[in-house]
């Protein structure tokens, strides 16, 4: 198998493998909460359950000033990880090529040594996060394999993109293999990991606001 | 020309000064990045060295390399320099043909037995040997039998390399490279769809002067194929700033932005003509602003579409999707079935406590 066949198979029967697991992988682990059900609840409503569920989802992104203060590092390494997780895959205009050749949707991107900057952030964060989670007693009791697989499924294709950017340690057909493979590997692990909570934060957000919305009170 | 000629005698003899003979020199040790201090050495050695043997073979092929190499141009150097070479067999370019043609063949087979060099272009098929046969001949025994003298083969063009176009999907004369079928002589590849004319003459004169070459991966000279065509184009810098062409003919390729989005290979394409280009260094076809195609790449033909982005699936993704889709909620509906019977089950497995039987002493 040369090279060239690697880069084929990762663009070709690679992704496909990859969407259809990612895909259906999802669907079954979120029907899977939600035909679990709720008992009904016989209380009177003391308020809506909509405007609590919405606005918990919206407000758990915005630390208040006292956790803000007891976790900084985790809150601003956190924010930037995933704010350069969102510009790398989202605003990197050949993503957005991807995007549009099978969403069929496209949107403006960003220049791409600005995107190449943001990797170097978003690395950077990713490893201090796990630096802290080392250092950090209670964290590295509380960390199970799970967390560890999830930090290097996320920084693999950060680093294989920014090598196949920048042309770094292999030619130029299996850089771009790398780059793929990596992540079709995120991509087929992404439901049965922790990396799910990407859907499931907003589930439980509704969740916890709702049932504080319908009784009248602060979530 | 005599056969017994050195290469000095021979240029001199067609009139070609010493200056423009170092002058070919310096462009080959720049073309293959040696240091000036190699001119001397390549000069010294061509100068000596006797006119090699040439049997060029053309198999499965459009005859597209050949006319490469004979366009670069009557009055180069480099077309001098290929013409001191002894071509003895090139059924395109000789002036013999038939019985005579492959007289010339095996007598310089014999002649030269262990010393001649093999150029071939074209595939080989392995299905049906009638698919292509030359005075007769199989291409694959004519192949077989003209490389067991050879010291070294040269496999110019992408059919010969990698299996090229006869090679394509769905491959009906199950057409394959040189390498695929000889395995005991050392190989040259020269892929190119066609290859650059100066990187043809510039592999024999690397291999007159210095023997093989340093050859990568895919047996490529890697003075030629060492860098890839994104790391040495021009338009580089709009593919690090973001400014694609979207289009033939908007304003981005007007302005001669990156051509990435227009399915450009450059990226994952080692080849030199970047910066040797086409047509005596008049351009390359980036310039001309259309992508590269990729040809010196193995299944170049095969390798999605020409004009699908580097960063796009080569498979449409969307039935995949639609299964996944029918798949998961189908799985899913199950799995929460399953669950749902679990949790009804252990609700009827639970036994109702009593105050008494809590004050119990156990």
């Amino acid at each position: 198998m040369t090279e060239m066949d690697l880069l084929l198979w990762a663009r070709g029967p690679g992704l496909t493998i990859a969407t259809i697991i990612m895909v259906g992988g999802t669907l079954v682990r979120l029907l899977e909460i939600f035909l679990m059900g709720r008992k009904a609840n016989l209380a009177a409503a003391r308020g809506s359950a909509t405007a609590g569920g919405l606005g918990t989802m919206i407000r758990r992104s915005i630390p208040d000033a006292g956790t803000f203060k007891r976790s900084t590092f985790t809150i601003v390494a956190g924010y930037i990880f995933h704010i350069g997780l969102f510009i790398i895959i989202f605003l990197f205009i050949p993503h957005i090529l991807l995007f549009k050749s099978t969403l069929g949707v496209s949107w403006p991107g960003l220049p791409s040594n600005v995107v190449d900057a943001t990797t170097v952030i978003t690395i950077i964060a990713l490893v201090a996060v796990l630096v802290h989670r080392l250092l950090d007693p209670v964290l590295r009791l509380l960390s199970e394999f799970n967390d560890y697989l999830v930090w290097f499924l996320t920084i693999l294709p950060l680093i294989t993109g920014w090598m196949a950017f920048n042309r770094i340690g292999m030619t130029g057909p299996s850089l771009l293999a790398m780059h793929i493979l990596s992540v079709e590997l995120l991509m087929v692990l992404f439901p049965f990991t922790k990396l799910s909570h990407a859907f499931t934060i907003w589930i439980a957000r509704w969740y916890n606001g709702a049932i504080a919305g319908y009784k009248g009170v602060q979530s | 020309m005599k056969k017994d000629q050195t290469l000095g005698e021979s240029l001199r003899e067609q009139g070609v000064s010493r200056r423009s003979f170092l002058k070919f020199c310096a462009a080959t040790a720049s073309m293959m990045a040696l240091p000036p201090s190699m001119i001397p050495v390549i000069a010294a050695t061509l100068e000596k060295a006797r006119r090699p043997s040439v049997i060029w073979l053309s198999f499965q092929e459009c005859t597209g390399c050949t006319e490469s190499i004979t366009r670069s141009s009557s009055a180069t150097i480099e077309d001098l320099i290929f013409n001191a070479i002894s071509l003895d067999y090139h059924h395109t370019l000789q002036a013999a043909s038939g019985d005579a043609a492959e007289a010339a063949r095996e007598a310089a087979m014999e002649e030269n037995h262990g010393k001649y060099v093999l150029v071939v272009d074209g595939s080989i098929p392995t299905g049906n040997p009638g698919y292509s046969t030359i005075a007769g001949i199989s291409n694959i025994d004519m192949l077989k039998e003209t490389a067991a003298g050879a010291a070294a083969i040269v496999a110019v063009g992408s059919c010969a390399a990698f299996g090229g176009i006869p090679k394509a999907n769905p491959n009906p004369t199950g057409a394959v490279s040189v390498s695929d079928l000889i395995t005991d002589k050392p190989i040259i590849n020269v892929p190119g769809c066609p290859p650059i004319p100066a990187v043809i003459t510039g592999v024999l004169v690397q291999f007159l002067t210095f023997g093989l070459p340093e050859l990568d991966d895919l047996g490529r000279p890697a003075a030629f194929y060492g860098k890839s065509i994104h790391d040495r184009c021009y338009r580089r810098p709009f593919y690090d700033r973001g400014q694609f062409a979207e289009t033939f003919d908007d304003e981005g390729a007007k302005k001669g932005w990156c051509l990435f989005k227009l399915g450009c290979k450059g990226p994952t394409t080692y080849n030199a003509c970047a910066t040797t280009k086409w047509n005596d260094g008049t351009s390359f076809p980036i310039e001309a602003g259309h992508p590269c195609l990729g040809c010196s790449e193995p299944d170049f033909w095969d390798a999605g579409s020409f004009y699908k982005a580097l960063s796009t699936p080569t498979e449409s993704l969307g039935k995949a999707a639609t299964y996944a889709v029918g798949a998961g909620l189908l799985a899913g509906a199950a799995i929460g079935a399953v669950n749902r019977g679990r949790k009804q089950a252990a609700a009827k497995r639970h036994q109702k406590v009593t105050i008494d039987d809590l004050e119990k002493e156990s």
